[in-house]
């Protein structure tokens, strides 16, 4: 049994181990990972539609493609957690995006591929009323492709 | 300091499947207390996943990302035994570490 104070203890030193090794996520950021997204990107979560979204991060117009797939429930009972899922089959990746239409801010999430991870994210995100869901693929040709799916919420996750 | 992630990583052939259960509020700033408040925004901003001390996946997420974040993901490479760290940096700076071996 960890009491609290060990917990903290070890995490603390986690934390310094990671530190000294340079391994704490800003600082392997600002080495590797190429793009914009080095710093968090305020106006991408701000913005409140696509065209806004992709001018935040610098993307072309998105097109609907076979290949990027969405999953998620056709009606969430509880809009406080709807497990949504983003992926893609295609190479040269660059990010996956997930997106909910009409939520107060369109983007859910960011996540950023490597070659060392699939192209394929899982999570719970909120939703205030029944809308479209987006995974959207940036690739590093340029290209952005999306897939959407209707989440029929009975219950909104927002405030209430 | 927030309390610890569950990680989770089973190998299945030549990657492995991590899912994280995170332990955060996820305020969006949008909600009010029962005073008619506004509850401030506290959420996790930043997400990143280590195999072995490398950074294989960075993440950015907003506030509509659910209480109690739940995330899979898949890392190609990993075997059993191998180590998946994944942290995470909240919007008052907060920050948390954790680690778990593949099996």
């Amino acid at each position: 049994m960890h009491t609290r104070r060990d917990m903290l203890n070890r995490s603390a030193q986690l934390a310094g181990m990671l530190a000294a090794l340079g391994l704490l996520p800003e600082l392997a950021r600002s080495q590797g990972s190429p793009g914009p997204a080095t710093a968090y990107n305020t106006a991408a979560f701000d913005a409140k539609t696509m065209a806004e979204l992709m001018k935040a991060l610098g993307g072309a117009t998105p097109v609907e493609s076979k290949d990027v797939t969405i999953t998620g429930p056709d009606i969430a009972e509880n809009g406080a957690v709807v497990p949504v899922g983003a992926a893609t089959s295609l190479p040269g990746v660059k990010r996956l995006l997930l997106l909910v239409e009409k939520n107060p801010a369109m983007l859910s999430a960011i996540f950023e591929v490597s070659d060392a991870v699939d192209a394929n994210f899982s999570t719970r995100v909120k939703m205030g009323q029944s809308s479209n869901v987006f995974a959207v693929a940036m690739m590093a040709d340029g290209r952005v492709l999306y897939a959407a799916k209707e989440v029929k919420v009975t219950l909104g996750g927002c405030g209430g | 300091m927030a309390d610890p992630m569950r990680i989770r990583a089973q190998a299945a052939g030549d990657k492995a499947t991590v899912r994280v259960l995170m332990a955060h509020e996820m305020e969006t700033g949008l909600r009010k207390d029962a005073a008619g408040k506004a509850i401030p925004a506290w959420y996790i901003q930043e997400v990143s996943a280590q195999l072995n001390g490398k950074t294989v996946m960075t993440a950015q997420w907003g506030p509509s990302v659910a209480k109690n974040p739940f995330l899979q993901f898949s890392v190609r490479g990993a075997k059993a035994g191998d180590k998946i760290g994944v942290s995470w940096v909240d919007n008052k700076g907060d920050k948390r570490s954790d680690e778990a071996t593949v099996t």
